[in-house]
Formats: C-alpha cells, structure tokens, sequence
C-alpha cells in the first residue's frame, strides 16, 4: 500500500515537472551535460519503487509462480 | 542539426503507452526480451523520431531487466556469469551501435534513423523468427520427451573447440566450457542490435540457445542480465547526447513493470517449446508491420517516387493493425498458459499428497 502510494507521488511529479525535464533533455541535446545523468536516476528510482509494488501487487492478487 | 521533437503528453498518449507497456513487458518477462521491439515501433507510431524512441526504450529497459533478472533468480533460472560476460562485451556493440545511429542522424534526419531502425527489425526478425519458430514447432512434434536436455548441433561444435587460456564454464551449460572468443562476438552483436532497435534480446537469446547450447528458459533469463549490464551503458550514452525522453520512458516502466512480473511468472508454468512458439510468432508479426513501413521512409527520403496519399495512410493503417495483432496474440498466449499452468497445478496439488507435487 505505501509503495503504492508512492509510486503514486513519484508519477505525478513526473507530470509535474514535465516542461522542465524537456528542457533539460533538449540543452543536454544542445551540448549543455550538466543535467545528462537526471533521466538515469529517475529510471533508477521509478523502477524500485514501482519495481517493489508491482511484484507484491500480483502477489497479494494470488497470481503467484510454481515452486 | 535538426532539432529533436519531444511530443507532448496527452491522455490517450499516456493511456496507450501505458497499456503497450503493459504488454511489452509481459512479453519481455516470459521470453526475455521484446519488450522494446513492440514498443520501438508503437512510439514510433505516436509520432517519436527513431533515435529517440530508441534511446527511450533503453533507459526504461535496463532498470526493467534489473527487476525481472531478480525475479527470475529467484527461480533459479539465471547465469549470473554469462550474463556479465556477455553484457560487457555487449557494451562494445551498443557504443559502436550508438556511433552509427547518430551518424545517419546527422546525415539524413529523423526519418534516416526511422529507415535504419526498420531495415534492421526486418531483416532480424525475418532471419532469428524462422529459425526460432521452426525450432518450436520441430520441438513440439518432439513429444517433450528430451526437451531442454538435447543440445543443438551447432552448440556441441562450440564446446568442443578448445582454445587455451580463453576457455569458461557457465552453469547454464552444465559445466560444459567454452571459449571466450566465441561467447564476446555474441555479445558484441547483442550490443549492436540493441544501440540499433533498442531490442539486442533477438540475438542473445537465440545465440545461447543454439550456439553456446543453453536451454530456453535459462537463456530468456540471462538475457535480463544480459539487458540490464548493456541497457545502462547505452542509456548512459544516449543520456549524453540527450536523445532519452524520461517522461516516455517511465510511462512506459509504469505498465512494464506490471506486465514483467506476470510474464515471468508465467514461465514457471510453461514448457520449453512454448516460450519458443511466443516469441517466433510475435517476431514474425512485428517483422510485417515494419516492412509495410519501408515504402512510406523511402518516400520520405526521395528515394522512390512519391507514393499517393491513400496508399501511405493505408500502409501505416496496415502497419499498425499488425503491431496491434502482434501485441494481442502475445499477450493472449502468455495469459492463457499461466492462466491454464495456473489451473493444472492447483488440480495436482488437490488430487496428490502435498510432498509428491513439484
């Protein structure tokens, strides 16, 4: 339930802030790298939150693998 | 250079890239890999330039593999060690990759890349689906009987050659060894099929089923480590040259890392030919709906005359609806084996005392 939650906040930062992490991109395509290791530690921490509460969420369900 | 063209997020945008996400990633989960060369395609159809689509895929893919190799650890199906040896050598290919995507970019724009990208998927999927699908169909004809335990002709030659001071074992082929010369040009390929289509899983799966002899579910395993080692280096590359839309990318990992989960489990229920049967099936699909692509780039880029209107728009329409198909039938064979897997165990273990069920 709370890592549901929050992968929750974590997704709408990401709406949040969409217009700022275009920019960031276009001026690391511009040839400004200050910023080129955001999306790397985004992805990072998306996918163990959501990692973790996609794994107990199938299992909670009951969907589970054969031992 | 031509300016890069973020798309903006609407709801359908998201909703359509979190359900292809979904799929993408139940597929990736149960055969290996794929995940991205449905996604490729399918962002690519919403209007993101190749590169981009490409370099999006791989920052979503390579914390995706992360989770799914931990998962499928757990099973016992991963080579740890393979997976290293052949994600580091995989590096190489996807920096050489990556050097010849932004080349062509240079030279012919967005829509070059796009022909590149689908030139690549056809000519991989028409070559690695045939192959894999006869093997399925030949292994299902087999009765099951010595699934997973024979090994193909061309793996037993690869593990006779003995060149001093390169040779390896791996747990994954049962302690066979197995020089290092021929496991690094496989990861090379890997790599460069991955910087090219975001998806290097239609080489290193294949190529350590049948050419280093590790059995299907094993090597769809490894290839999540495989994916993971080589999936951060080429996003870092791409990072570098600002070409990874993060915003795509975790939309995506938002279904994907719904759908990896389901499709791993899903492996635990299913028999060998089956993963097999899957991902040739999907290949060849996927391979019809990029080939019906060419003739609109190719206009594009003047290199044929300018075909009419309706013809294009009847092309994409048709392209799509296969990616669509391709997406569905995948998703539904996946789910009908764990939902019938599933089924049988919970009737065995009804019917037998508990210490006899596997």
């Amino acid at each position: 339930m709370a890592l549901g939650l929050l992968s929750l906040v974590l997704y709408i930062q990401l709406f949040h802030f969409d217009a700022e992490l275009r920019e960031i991109t276009l001026a690391t395509n511009q040839g400004h790298k200050s910023y080129f290791l955001v999306p790397i530690g985004i992805a990072f921490l998306f996918s163990l939150v959501h990692g973790a509460f996609t794994d107990r969420f199938w299992d909670v369900l009951g969907v589970k693998a054969r031992k | 250079m031509e300016a890069i063209n973020f798309i903006d997020l609407n709801a359908t945008t998201v909703l359509l890239l979190f359900v292809v996400g979904f799929i993408g990633g139940m597929v990736s989960g149960f055969i290996g890999s794929g995940g991205a060369f449905v996604l490729t395609p399918a962002m690519m159809s919403l209007g993101v330039p190749g590169i981009v689509a490409v370099a999006s895929n791989m920052a979503h893919k390579f914390p995706k593999a992360l989770v799914g190799a931990i998962k499928r650890a757990k099973f016992g199906q991963v080579d740890v060690k393979l997976g290293i040896v052949m994600g580091l050598f995989a590096e190489a290919g996807v920096f050489v990759g990556k050097e010849i995507m932004t080349t062509i970019r240079t030279a012919h724009g967005n829509v070059g890349t796009d022909f590149y990208v689908s030139i690549i998927f056809v000519v991989v999927l028409g070559i690695v689906g045939t192959i894999v699908m006869r093997d399925a169909l030949r292994s299902r004809h087999r009765n099951g009987v010595q699934q997973g335990t024979d090994i193909p002709r061309l793996a037993r030659w690869a593990q006779s050659i003995n060149i001093p001071g390169t040779m390896m074992s791996f747990k994954s082929m049962k302690g066979a060894r197995v020089s290092l010369l021929i496991v690094a040009p496989l990861g090379f390929a890997t790599g460069l099929l991955a910087a090219s289509i975001a998806v290097g899983g239609f080489i290193g799966v294949p190529a350590m089923m049948y050419v280093l002899g590790v059995p299907a579910l094993m090597a769809s395993a490894t290839e999540l480590v495989v994916a993971f080692v080589m999936g951060m280096g080429g996003s870092l590359f791409y990072a570098w040259e600002g070409f990874v839309d993060i915003r795509l990318a975790m939309i995506i990992l938002a279904g994907s890392l719904f759908g990896i989960q389901i499709g791993a489990i899903g492996t635990t229920y299913v028999k060998e030919h089956m993963v097999k049967l899957v991902m040739g099936m999907i290949m060849l699909i996927v391979l019809v709906s990029r080939l019906l692509k060419l003739p609109v780039y190719l206009t594009s880029l003047g290199m044929i005359s300018p075909l009419p209107t309706y013809i294009i728009r009847a092309l994409d329409n048709a392209s799509s609806a296969a990616l669509a198909i391709a997406l569905i039938i995948g998703a539904g064979a996946i789910l009908i084996s764990l939902v019938r897997g599933m089924a049988l165990h919970q009737k065995r273990h009804a019917t037998l005392p508990s210490a006899t069920v596997d």
